[in-house]
């Protein structure tokens, strides 16, 4: 082993039915760093940090840790708890009906009896000092996404951890969540803890991190110190070619090709849901691409599951092509041609069990009818021209989606609802927990259909990429629809102003 | 990599057999016909004789099988659908057969529980029975769909309920039909020496084939029992769904029922259909689908269904007590559940991929040697 | 939306409705708190559930048209199949102060604290159909079936028809009930006793279904038999429809006897068909000998015989009359 080295992954191999998710890779992390595992989809990072912390049994290969002589065998979670590993998953793995101590202490082990007021104590000492604001007693599932993630850090930390994996976790963050992650990661880095973190946000990689591991297709590329290593040639060691100039995208998305004579595709006014938001009016023009900004909970998500009609809607009209329409639930959305891909994909989008076939042809056939089954050649022709088309890897049409990386699971989703023909797509945070190499290819496409006379809706928490794409932008603060950005107010500085209500650049 | 790539196909057709879920009931099946023909292959002999009406009727273990798996069998093809759209299972089965049975004679008897003649048309009977049926099939779906009530808590009413209402439908009589053409249906037609509730269960495979050929159910079923939410984000109504799967099980139930009473051309309320909801399940069970929820195979049930059924005859045939049948049947379902846990899948898995190794490597040193 | 939701409501509504009609048909005569001072004699009866079989039935109509209003009662009525219900019941009858509780226990053990209690509260107790494990001063009267003597008088009427040889198939009740036990033994002993074959015995446990699958199980092994010894008239029947079904013929100078006990309405039908040839009577009409001890007990008189057996017929298929179906028949 490497001097001051904690950990070292020698010649990882793991195979399922059909994939080869590592061949040979090679990882080492030291103590006090934070060591960034990058790669696109289905590189093999989760793989590697599931062999790591014994979700997965490796199929080859030898772990070392630091104190012990011989490799480890890690076979299971428990296993790797011991080992002093510990992880945070890109998707919630805590439960949800028990309390935030609960989540924090559940599983440990310390005794049979359970004293609720010192558990519950604890739990808030350990919160507050990590700058959480949440409450131990309080139930889990009604705290955010992002306390939930921030929770589930908490549980690691606490658990003397001298590896701590953090997949994905800012994914769901809000900036201002983010830098306190960050102050806690160093905080434990000066403590001697080695940390290897799982992102898609480059910024936050130059910003934290100390080394890079690059993986590709299951093999590694090679390990870099942070500042040897340019964006740009990060960005090209990810994909395995040079990356596409993306400033070449902004080019012809100036707005000039909506055709602002003609009546809009959709117009509602005054729509309203159960979900809390205030009556908000919302209109888009064919071949438009506009999209809803704020801040996480702001009620961006809200906004276009009204116009879908994904939650209760209690009140507003319709205009679609300029003729009134009801759209109270998805299937009168569908019929009238909006398609929706939302924002949680193992919740709302994916139907685990199901294969890649049936996933894309799920909403189409809806549409079709009851009565009219595509054929079983039919579905694979519809499947095989999207995987064609998406470039989604995958086995076969007959696997099962889950069984894909985040991203290809995307679009299928994505596939699904292009198979519909729609005239107005809604993409509620589409770029999420996908890799680069992916992102760029949804933002083009959705550039693409945008200049074929389709309307998009795009959310996004990465600005730029909303800058990069959208002519129109709507923002929202506190379930409230507060701005209307276009033309020359469409910089970060603005969104910024705008979000954070200051009267004097704002459109109220 | 390349040849790695060709070598699958050659094994595929028996891997691809192990993975299907239809090979547990085919091993089962496989398993009880090799002790059956080690212990005594008479159990495989069929014989055509004359009945009691003079019309030749074929007669042997097997055609008890076909003839008493028929019930289960039509049963088993709701029960797959509503374990798979709700995730949960009618445990009310029985008592239902027991009430769609009950309405069925009292449309035949009418008021009098002796009649000498029928007092309407069997088809009628059969149609206000089933609608009954599937009624009550309508009130178990209301209560699990959209008050969200576990299916087994659900049924648990009718299941408790279901033997008293069908006392109750007859005032606590027991009607008899004397008509002799009542009985054809749970025995045979006069002239077909295949029984006629056999024929029935073909006919309510077919039309479930059907359905799941020409229409979209299956993909909706599979889709609303594996994710909720994103089937009402694909414009489904996954409400409706479920309780379109408890009507379906209601009109196999009434299918069932009328099997049942017109073999005996009676009912007894309490004893009817007895603890044959809890076949039903096992039968989903042991054709490999997941009393979860989710993705189902229908023909796997009904070999399910028929696998229970020729357990239970070789058990009479070697004259098991009746009353210790229950046992032999919880070894089954120990056994299944062991063999569907995923640690034990993985370690054959395991096994088989050595196994494929071992002979890969001596074809390998084969070639090498050429 | 809402007109859906509106009709899976009243879908439900109806449902529930149906339930509890059929619910309150089984229940009957509510009991009724306060004091008997109207002159009626305060009875709780406990028994099993009158849907179990015909002879329950009968046996339940029985006594609710005995002690009705009418005849001087204030009856409450309790049904179970399970005895700690029945136990709770029993309780409850205490509690409100019944002068007599008439019980038809649906397991023999568990009963002496319940029985101490009600000796203690003053309530007299009854047994009718079925006997319990327990002191016999804890009860005033025992009102039963001897189902070995009505086994045995089946069996004796069997041995009396001398066929040239005798192949049984023996088909039980639920195993350890006391139908079971008193049935079965007559014809075990006499079977080893006179050399008999017993083809296949097992327990159909009431059931027609079961009965049918057993029988037809023999009928495919190809063995032989002439005589089927069922425990009730649905087994007999259900085994009768195997014979049916594979042309077997049976009945009055057939080739096989058919027997059965409880004698049902239509099972002696059947006799008088002469499709089977012996029915065992069980008699549930044990109200007239409850009534009976009640008014003794109400003189003040003392019961020197507390267990009671009731009159039981065997009815043979060339003897019965219409006359016998409708007087015998439950």
């Amino acid at each position: 082993m490497r001097e001051r080295s904690l950990l070292e992954m020698r010649g990882i191999y793991k195979s399922f039915p059909g994939v080869k998710a590592l061949q040979n890779v090679d990882f080492t992390l030291c103590e006090g760093e934070i060591h960034a595992l990058m790669g696109e989809n289905g590189a093999g990072k989760s793989t590697l940090i599931k062999v790591l912390t014994g979700v997965h049994v490796k199929d080859e290969g030898e772990i070392f840790l630091k104190g012990h002589d011989k490799a480890v065998q890690i076979r299971s979670p428990k296993d790797a708890q011991k080992l002093g590993i510990s992880t945070v998953y890109q998707e919630i793995t805590l439960c949800p009906n028990l309390s935030v101590a609960e989540n924090i202490f559940i599983g440990r082990g310390e005794g049979n009896m359970v004293n609720w007021r010192a558990m519950n104590k604890k739990a808030d000492e350990l919160l507050e000092s990590l700058g959480i604001a949440v409450k131990g007693s309080q139930q889990l599932a009604s705290c955010s996404i992002a306390v939930q993630q921030m929770v589930a850090i908490a549980r690691a930390v606490d658990m003397d951890c001298s590896v701590l994996i953090l997949d994905e976790p800012t994914s769901s963050l809000d900036e201002s969540e983010v830098a306190k992650l960050f102050v806690l990661m160093r905080k434990l880095k000066e403590r001697g803890v080695g940390i290897i973190f799982v992102t898609h946000f480059l910024d936050q990689v130059y910003e934290v991190c100390d080394k890079i591991t690059v993986l590709r297709d299951g093999r590694l590329v090679g390990e870099y110190e942070i500042e040897n290593l340019p964006r740009v040639e990060l960005v090209s060691k990810m994909l395995g070619k040079e990356l596409d100039d993306m400033a070449s995208i902004k080019s012809d998305t100036d707005g000039s090709a909506v055709d602002m004579s003609s009546a809009p595709v959709y117009e509602g006014k005054g729509l309203c849901s159960t979900e809390g938001i205030s009556p908000f009016d919302f209109n888009i023009r064919k071949g438009e691409i506009n999209g809803f900004t704020g801040l996480l909970g702001s009620g961006r998500s809200e906004c276009v599951r009204t116009i879908f009609g994904a939650d209760k809607v209690t009140g507003g009209t319709v205009k679609m092509n300029g003729k009134e329409v009801k759209i109270t639930k998805p299937i009168d959305a569908m019929k009238n041609g909006i398609a929706y891909l939302p924002e949680d994909r193992k919740r709302d989008g994916i139907i685990g069990d199901l294969s890649v076939k049936d996933n894309i042809k799920l909403a189409l056939q809806v549409k079709t009818g009851f009565f009219k089954p595509f054929s079983n050649a039919k579905a694979t022709e519809f499947a095989n021209e999207y995987i064609k088309l998406l470039d989604i890897k995958t086995a076969s049409v007959n696997t099962p989606i889950k069984s894909l990386s985040g991203g290809n699971q995307q679009k299928v989703i994505l596939a699904r609802w292009l198979l519909t023909h729609p005239k107005y797509l809604i993409l509620d945070e589409p770029t999420r927990g996908i890799d680069v190499g992916t992102k760029v290819d949804i933002q083009k496409l959705m550039l693409k259909l945008a200049s074929e006379g389709m309307c998009v809706t795009f959310i996004s928490s990465e600005t730029d990429e909303m800058l990069r794409t959208c002519s129109r932008l709507l923002v929202m603060r506190d379930r409230k629809l507060v701005g209307e950005l276009t033309g020359d107010q469409l910089t970060q500085k603005t969104i910024m102003d705008t979000i954070a209500g200051g009267e004097k650049d704002g459109t109220e | 990599m390349a040849q790695n790539k060709a070598a699958p196909p050659k094994t595929s057709f028996f891997a691809a057999l192990m993975r299907n879920q239809i090979f547990i009931p085919i091993a089962a099946l496989l398993l009880l016909t090799i002790f059956n023909l080690i212990a005594d292959p008479g159990f495989f002999k069929i014989t055509l004789s004359e009945n009691s009406n003079g019309d030749p009727v074929l007669n042997g273990y097997l055609i008890t099988v076909i003839d008493y798996g028929s019930e289960l069998a039509i049963l088993a093809l709701g029960m797959t659908l509503v374990t798979a759209a709700s995730g949960g299972q009618d445990i009310s089965v029985g008592a239902a057969i027991a009430i769609s049975g009950s309405v069925m004679l009292r449309v035949l008897c009418g008021s009098d529980a002796r009649a000498e003649t029928m007092q309407a048309p069997i088809i009628v009977a059969f149609l206000v029975s089933a609608i009954v049926a599937m009624l009550f099939g309508a009130f178990n779906g209301t209560l699990v769909a959209f008050f969200k009530i576990q299916p087994m808590v659900a049924t648990l009413i009718l299941f408790t309920a279901g033997r008293s209402i069908a006392a109750w439908i007859n005032h606590n009589e027991l009607p008899i039909v004397k008509e002799v053409s009542f009985s054809y249906f749970g025995n045979y037609f006069p002239g077909i020496p295949i029984p006629t509730p056999f024929f029935i269960a073909v006919i309510c495979f077919i039309v479930t084939w059907a359905l799941l050929k020409f229409t979209t159910l299956g993909l909706y079923v599979q889709s609303v029992g594996i994710n909720e939410k994103t089937s009402r984000l694909n414009g489904l109504n996954p409400e409706m769904i479920k309780l379109m799967t408890y009507v379906f099980l209601g009109l196999c139930v009434a299918v069932a029922g009328f099997i049942k009473v017109s073999r005996l051309s009676t009912i007894n309320y309490s004893v009817i259909a007895k603890d044959i909801e809890m076949d039903a399940i096992l039968a989903v069970a042991l054709g490999g689908n997941a009393l979860s929820g989710g993705k189902f195979n229908m023909g796997s049930s009904i070999l399910g269904a028929y696998v229970i059924q020729y357990l239970t005859t070789t058990l009479y045939k070697f004259k098991v007590n009746a009353d210790a049948l229950p046992a032999y049947k919880a070894v089954v379902v120990i056994l299944l559940v062991i063999m569907s846990a995923p640690v034990v899948r993985e370690k054959f898995a395991q096994i088989t991929k050595k196994l494929r190794a071992g002979k890969a490597q001596t074809s390998a040193a084969k070639a090498a040697s050429n | 939306m809402k007109l859906k939701k509106l009709l899976a409501m009243s879908v439900s509504m109806a449902m529930c409705a149906a339930l509890f009609a059929g619910c309150g048909s089984t229940e009957s005569g509510g009991s009724k708190k306060g004091d008997s001072d109207d002159g009626l004699i305060k009875i709780g009866i406990i028994n099993n559930d009158p849907n179990e079989s015909g002879y329950r039935t009968a046996n339940d109509k029985d006594l609710k048209e005995a002690f009705s209003k009418e005849n001087g009662y204030d009856a409450s009525f309790a049904y179970s199949l399970k005895n700690d219900e029945q136990i709770q019941a029993a309780n409850k009858f205490i509690q409100d102060e019944v002068d007599y509780l008439l019980l038809s226990a649906a397991d023999t053990a568990g009963w002496d604290t319940v029985l101490k209690d009600a000796q203690a509260a003053g309530v007299k107790v009854i047994l009718f159909d079925r006997t319990i494990d327990a002191d016999e001063s804890l009860y005033e009267a025992s009102i039963v079936s001897d189902m070995a003597k009505e086994g045995q008088t089946a069996v004796d009427w069997l041995k009396g028809q001398n066929l040239s040889e005798y192949k049984v198939i023996h088909l039980q009740g639920v195993m350890g009930s006391a139908a079971q036990k008193g049935r079965s033994q007559a014809l075990t002993d006499t079977a080893a006793a006179e050399g008999w074959t017993i083809v296949n015995e097992q327990t159909a446990e009431w059931n027609a279904e079961k009965a049918q699958q057993i029988v037809q199980s023999v009928i495919d092994s190809g063995e032989s038999f002439n005589v089927i010894y069922a425990e009730n008239d649905d087994m007999a029947k259900g085994a009768v429809a195997a014979l049916d079904k594979a042309n077997i013929s049976h009945g009055v100078g057939k080739d096989v006897v058919v027997m059965g006990f409880d004698c049902n309405k239509w099972a002696l039908e059947e006799l008088l068909a002469q499709n089977w040839n012996y029915d065992g009577q069980c008699n549930p009409f044990q109200s007239s000998y409850i009534k009976d001890i009640i008014d003794k007990l109400e003189a003040g008189e003392t019961i020197s015989e507390k267990t009671i057996i009731m009159d039981e017929k065997g009815f043979d298929a060339s003897t019965i009359t219409q006359e016998d179906v409708d007087n015998y028949g439950i």
